[in-house]
């Protein structure tokens, strides 16, 4: 059998991708579910598996080169295949398709296609290949379908030393690619995802502990200041130029308003000190009660947790929450599924989890894709209030400042209280005034009595 | 004559060779082996299997001894330690036979002599008809094992001060002994030594015995040993070793002070040293480092192509670390990805009466890592089997890390204690923790029980005591 590894499309908005690393050699041998490259896309690194199995026969696109989506970037095949023709053929991926007038450089979006029939695919379908539909001949890290539809179950395979210690640091096994025999998850592996490995000397380890979170939330700006010279140009990294061709998609045809809001954040930080003082749970961050209270918020608000689609108006029961991460080259949203049954303390570590991971270009490929909403904090960088721009198709996206010290007015006195303002942007032609602010005053009442995050 | 091509050359073939050899066989190579000795090597033929031949011989004449306690009387009866010593070479040489039949059986080719390295793929063989050439198409594998040490100034003649390895063939007894060195060989020969009857002295430079041991199995040892009238020295530096008409004078220093001891004979016992001269290592540019060879993860030396395990390859000299090293340097020359071999798990033992076996760190070792451990005792006496059948001496300990429960180590003196390790073993290489240990159904009435009831010690609730 001979599987042909495509480019993957990776997002709606993916047209090329680049090889970063293969992680197989010509050569080696090659299972379902073996990581065999890491790509970059437009928005993000990603890993990607081997769907068939065999030999990893031959590299056709090497590191660093960039091919449309859809282009043959390496062959798995048995060692008795001859592969001279499936690695021949690529270089003329118009050729097969005659009616098509102009060989479109960027191969169209595929429509679900019949195995072995004429599809409109650029690559001709020969018997030899496994008939697959294009894009899983290569496929996510995880089928996508699955991790919407039940996060959990499915057996772990991890140590009862890894689970206990991930148990006591709140890591999530299912996140984890185990090392060890089969891909078990054993104690290295949960050490490596706390970032913090424990060496034998560890008691200098913990009193520095409660410093990296914040530390960790902060990601350096990478343009340093030059005082030699007038200006520079810095090249566009393909993060940016992703975000510069796609937000004039959204601010100039989406007509944007604004609603903000101040919540009082007194119980809510109080609540949030008592939770992180409890031992062996996860650090709860404002983000994540806001995450939470939006989740819920969006349940009772479905005209909000909508957006445009063609004619229709699609209303989501579900809310997945993409959560803006800032990094040195732009700004990635990965998401956060079910946010609306994940109780408190599991939102904390899988919004951190998935920020670390957005950091270190480890995200997998569904993780970037399918939010209902979205949420932005710049609560971090001292930011009374702004307002965002919404991320299409989403219809609507919290814009979160930072909890401040205020002087406020209760029943006549004059005491300090803590407030936190949040803009939420809403796509007019999806939803009116009165709802986004509705809404907002959900989600208000939510942070402002907490313990119905809880229950 | 043309050089004769393999696959894979082994020189050597103790357990490190002899094992990389089948395991090389066993994927599909051809391999030949070279061997200046008998097959089997030092382990077989004189270190691991003969001795632990005269080690049960031992435990024969001491379950003598205690007949009364068992209602049983015995008449005249004599224990000729000649006869132990033929018995032992009986079973050397049938396991060595072993070997022999083994690698017919994964049709390996033996070629008798000294492998010197040519090159990196060449080996030449030294035998009693002349000169082999070997030629190895894809590895080396050198396995050329380890030899007993001495002291600066101080001949091995092996009549008055002889190695382990001339101890364990000598038919001889000495009335008197004393042993240099209070490691597993030392306290080994000791005891066998000893059971027959010799007047036995132990003399030891650190402050304990067996001192690689967690410190309460020393203490422990040392009060059976002395039980059994064994004198057991520590702190104790020996300056100079002279052979006499009427046996061999040792002078020592002792608490500052010099001192002379007599003796029949002297056991050298404080340790080995890599066998690295002669196989040709400088020749082709093998590194090595304070004496041993530098590896690899896959036991590869610095020269492509040539790997070097077991004694020669450092870390510990035992010979199941060896056989694990060769079965990791088997599996990467045939392209396989091999587990590289946990030096930190790798179980000790000493095969006296009682046994003492180790995995993992000792009290002391986990104690500076600084972290919160647990540590749980459970003593023999308060195990049934060990009752029935009067072997109440020694304890099983294990240390557990505090907060999770992880196995740090277990120590085991006592009845069959080289064999009840394993459990700890295991669970070690599975991650396992306390937990896993005590919901595991120990079957009674066993000695394994005591390993259950320490840990369940360990985490504060022990049923049997």
């Amino acid at each position: 059998m001979i599987t042909k590894v495509l480019m993957p499309k990776l997002s709606d908005a993916m047209e090329t991708g680049k090889v970063i690393k293969w992680l197989k050699k010509e050569g080696d041998p090659v299972k379902g579910g073996d990581v065999v490259a890491e790509i970059e896309t437009d928005k993000a690194n990603v890993e990607i598996e081997a769907f068939g199995a065999g030999i990893f026969r031959k590299i056709v696109v090497g590191e660093g080169q960039q091919v449309p989506v859809g282009e043959l970037i390496a062959v798995i095949a048995d060692p008795a295949d001859d592969i001279s023709s499936v690695t021949a053929a690529p270089t003329k991926p118009a050729a097969a398709a005659p009616s098509a007038p102009a060989a479109a450089p960027a191969p169209a979006p595929r429509p679900a296609p019949a195995p072995g029939a004429a599809a409109p695919v650029p690559l001709p379908a020969m018997e030899s290949y496994q008939s697959v539909p294009a894009t899983t001949a290569v496929v996510p890290m995880a089928p996508a379908a699955a991790a919407a539809a039940a996060p959990a179950g499915g057996r772990v395979k991890a140590s009862p030393l890894a689970r206990k210690i991930a148990g006591q640091t709140g890591v999530d096994l299912r996140v984890i690619q185990g090392t060890g025999p089969g891909g078990r998850i054993i104690r290295r592996d949960v050490e490596a995802a706390m970032g913090a490995p424990r060496p034998a000397a560890a008691p200098a380890a913990a009193p520095a502990a409660p410093l990296r979170p914040a530390a960790a939330a902060r990601p350096a700006f990478v343009i340093p200041p030059r005082p030699d010279v007038e200006f520079e140009d810095v090249p566009m990294s393909s993060m940016r130029a992703a975000i510069a061709k796609r937000m004039p998609m959204s601010k100039a045809p989406v007509p944007h308003f604004y609603v903000t809001s101040e919540v009082a954040m007194d119980e809510a930080s109080a609540l949030r000190e008592r939770l992180n003082a409890l031992d062996g749970q996860p650090r709860v961050s404002v983000t994540d009660m806001v995450i939470k209270a939006v989740a819920l918020a969006l349940l009772r608000n479905p005209g909000v947790n909508a957006q445009l689609n063609g004619q229709a108006i699609r209303v989501h029961h579900r809310a997945h929450i993409g959560l803006a991460v800032a990094l040195d080259q732009g700004l990635i949203t990965p998401v956060l599924r079910d946010c609306d049954v994940k109780p408190l303390a599991r939102i904390a570590v899988e919004s951190r989890d998935l920020a670390d991971r957005a950091r270190g270009g480890k995200l997998r490929v569904q993780e970037l894709s399918g939010a209902t909403f979205s949420i932005s904090n710049l609560g971090m960088y001292d930011v009374e209030e702004f307002s965002a721009i919404i991320n299409p198709p989403e219809g609507a996206i919290l814009a979160v400042g930072s909890v401040l010290q205020k002087p406020v007015v209760e029943d006549g006195e004059l005491r300090v209280g803590r407030r936190m303002k949040m803009t939420i942007s809403c796509d007019h032609r999806v939803m009116d005034g009165a709802m986004g602010a509705r809404f907002l005053q959900d989600v208000k009442r939510l942070l402002e009595e907490p313990l119905r995050l809880l229950v | 004559m043309a050089a004769q091509s393999f696959d894979v050359v082994v020189v050597g073939t103790g357990p490190g060779g002899y094992v990389a050899a089948i395991r090389c066989a066993q994927l599909g190579l051809s391999v030949a082996t070279v061997e200046d000795d008998r097959p089997g090597g030092v382990c077989l033929n004189w270190g691991c299997i003969p001795t632990k031949a005269l080690l049960r011989n031992a435990e024969v004449v001491g379950l003598f001894n205690r007949a009364q306690e068992f209602g049983i009387t015995v008449g005249e009866w004599k224990a000729d330690y000649a006869q132990a010593v033929q018995r032992s070479r009986r079973v050397a040489d049938r396991m060595a036979k072993g070997v022999e039949f083994l690698f017919r059986k994964n049709k390996i080719t033996l070629f008798l002599g000294r492998g010197t390295l040519k090159s990196a793929r060449v080996v030449e063989v030294a035998g009693k008809d002349g000169a082999t050439t070997l030629e190895a198409k894809r590895a080396v594998i050198l396995a050329t094992g380890s030899e007993p040490r001495s002291l600066p100034g101080v001949t091995i003649d092996e009549k008055w001060v002889v190695s382990s390895t001339g101890a364990v063939t000598n038919e001889g007894r000495p009335g008197s002994l004393i042993v240099i060195g209070a490691g597993a060989v030392g306290i080994e020969f000791a005891d066998v030594y000893a059971a027959y009857g010799a007047q036995v002295t132990v003399l030891e430079a650190l402050p304990r015995v067996l001192p690689i041991e967690d410190e309460e199995v020393s203490t422990q040892v040392a009060r059976l040993f002395a039980r059994r009238d064994i004198t057991i020295r520590t702190g104790v530096k020996v300056k100079n070793v002279t052979p006499g008409r009427e046996g061999v004078s040792v002078s020592v220093e002792a608490e500052g002070k010099p001192e002379t001891l007599k003796a029949d004979q002297v056991l050298m016992a404080v340790g080995r040293a890599a066998r690295t001269r002669g196989v040709g290592l400088e020749a082709v540019g093998v590194a090595t480092e304070r004496g041993f060879v530098t590896v690899s993860a896959t036991m590869e030396t610095s020269v492509k192509g040539v790997y070097a395990i077991g004694d020669m390859a450092g870390h510990q000299l035992l010979a199941h670390k060896a056989m694990a090293e060769g079965v990791v340097a088997a599996e990467a020359i045939a392209g396989q990805s091999p587990r590289p071999v946990d030096y930190g798990n790798v179980p000790s033992c000493t095969y006296c009466r009682p046994q003492v076996a180790s995995i993992g760190l000792t009290e002391a070792a986990a104690r500076t890592g600084g972290r919160e451990i647990a540590v749980g005792k459970f003593p023999f006496t308060a195990s049934g089997k060990a009752v029935a059948q009067g072997d109440t001496e020694g304890f099983v300990k294990v240390v557990a890390d505090k907060a999770t429960g992880e196995l740090l180590g277990a120590h085991i003196v006592g009845p069959e204690a080289t064999e009840l390790i394993h459990e700890f073993a295991v669970g070690r290489t599975l991650e396992a923790t306390l937990d896993e240990i005590i919901h595991t159904i120990h079957a009674h009435p066993t000695l394994s029980e005591a390993a259950l009831e320490a840990t369940l010690a360990a985490l504060g609730h022990p049923i049997h005591i």
